[in-house]
């Protein structure tokens, strides 16, 4: 559903994304790792259409995101990092907007509102401003928005992050569900997660990809067979980077 | 979902984000408390002894001057501050489809606020027997003037994260427009410059292609002017984004 091939993508003199390759397919759930500034989040905004690549090849459900990237941007659902959303609209107003700007009209639109506001647990605040909800009910208003066309691809960029443990327990058990019949990919720093979310997981370390496998085969390429001690393995602290480029 | 639709579907939400603040309404009563003030105070519509409009759109560009960047303002640079958006330009829309659904939101939201005007024309045909023809090409002339005046401050709200920064900026391009052809300015110019320089640098300016409109003469010329101002500013404002995004 989603691949990606040869991509990379240069700010400047820096390369934040250096050579990616790797497939998304349907009922995969796969966790993006990697330390902060690894291009985690920039790899997604590539896969969405936000920023272009430098060079490399991104296909959403067979359509080229590169030449003429609307008919795969319909397919997707993205949760941005920050989960931003119009702050004076109303999480009515707001979910609206958002079926209707993806083709829902009439009847098929109120059902898609009220689906999505049913999943996400938004009937208290239905018709309150974005402005006076909660970091939580901001977070999953932004989240309904994704799923509101029930789209084949999901890429969230920290879903969890900023979530009480309540709420990050729905939130994975809603990422479980839905990628039964979805590709879904979402960054994470909860490692965690991984583990009781994912069917594979990619780690990324300073734009290239470092591992790729299915969380139990990551955890075996460790003596201790934690995931933890893997990943502080095979990715380095933005520290020790700090200090070989002083060298 | 045809380019139109889409247009329609953000400019809605746009206009209603206006109405859903304060903001929309303190602007109209400013607007209309200004427009009447000019009009009747600085114009002397009584004083003038005529059946016309001429006081009240005389001071049009002035108005507009301040007014229409603050409505402009936080066009791009609110959805760049709040990161929406990366959520609107990965939704299936063009960027194009997006500049333009912002843009005629707001300039209908100035059409709107025009025709609250509609007092003074009721008081002017109450009073005597004025041309309405030359009153409705005078409303013609005030919208494209507000059109262009927008559009360019679309275009340095696509350039600056802060508002306040985008509306300085947008003020002064606008007076910059309106100088080249104000008389203190072309007199002063006309000292060493030959008559054609003055001309030429004068056919830039606002009050030149506004003059004919308000005055009754719809020409060709001006509305082209006024159209090609509005088109440069938001192609302009285009290639700031695609350059915003590319990083």
């Amino acid at each position: 559903m989603i691949k990606v091939e040869n991509l990379s993508k240069a700010f400047g003199a820096k390369l934040a994304v250096d050579d990616v390759s790797f497939e998304v397919s349907k009922g995969e759930v796969v966790g993006f790792l990697g330390p902060n500034g690894a291009g985690k989040s920039t790899t997604m905004r590539m896969i969405t259409g936000f920023i272009p690549p430098t060079c490399g090849k991104i296909s959403v459900c067979g359509f080229n995101m590169l030449e003429d990237p609307i008919p795969g941007k319909r397919r997707i659902g993205y949760l941005p990092e920050s989960a931003p959303s119009y702050q004076e609209m109303t999480v009515r107003s707001f979910l609206k907007f958002a079926a209707e700007i993806r083709g829902l009209r009439g009847e098929e639109c109120r059902r898609a509102v009220q689906r999505a506001v049913e999943t996400c647990f938004l009937e208290s605040v239905y018709n309150q401003t974005i402005d006076t909800l909660s970091k939580g009910f901001r977070h999953r208003t932004c989240f309904a928005q994704a799923i509101i066309h029930d789209p084949e691809v999901l890429v969230m960029d920290e879903p969890t992050d900023g979530l009480d443990p309540n709420q990050k327990h729905e939130a994975r058990t809603l990422i479980r569900r839905m990628g039964e019949n979805k590709a879904i990919i979402f960054s994470t720093h909860i490692l965690e997660e991984v583990e009781a979310v994912c069917t594979r997981a990619i780690i990324i370390d300073r734009g290239r990809i470092v591992a790729n496998g299915t969380p139990q085969e990551l955890k075996a390429r460790s003596e201790s067979g934690r995931l933890e001690d893997f990943f502080r393995a095979i990715t380095l602290p933005d520290t020790a980077h700090a200090v070989k480029e002083a060298a | 979902m045809s380019a139109s639709a889409v247009i329609r579907i953000i400019a809605r939400r746009e206009l209603a984000a206006y109405f859903e603040s304060p903001v929309a309404y303190v602007f109209l009563v400013i607007f209309l408390l200004l427009a009447g003030f000019f009009t009747f105070t600085f114009g002397g519509f009584f004083e003038r002894g005529e059946a016309s409009l001429g006081a009240f759109f005389a001071w049009m560009p002035w108005l507009f001057l301040l007014l229409v960047p603050a409505v402009g303002m936080r066009l791009w640079s609110d959805e760049r501050r709040l990161g929406t958006i990366e959520l609107l330009l990965t939704l299936p829309v063009t960027t194009w489809q997006a500049i333009l659904g912002k843009f005629l939101a707001s300039w209908l939201f100035l059409v709107i606020a025009l025709a609250l005007t509609f007092p003074v024309v009721i008081t002017v045909n109450v009073l005597g027997d004025p041309d309405n023809g030359v009153i409705a090409c005078g409303y013609v002339g005030s919208v494209l003037l507000a059109g262009a005046y927008l559009a360019l401050s679309c275009m340095t709200s696509a350039l600056a994260r802060s508002q306040v920064v985008s509306f300085i900026i947008a003020v002064m391009l606008c007076l910059i427009l309106i100088l080249v052809g104000f008389n203190p300015v072309t007199d002063l110019l006309a000292r060493w410059a030959s008559p054609s320089v003055v001309e030429s640098v004068a056919g830039f300016s606002v009050l030149t292609h506004f003059d004919g409109l308000q005055n009754g003469v719809i020409d060709t010329r001006d509305v082209l002017y006024f159209l090609s101002v509005i088109a440069f500013a938001l192609f302009t404002t285009d290639v700031i984004i695609r350059s915003h995004r590319a990083g």
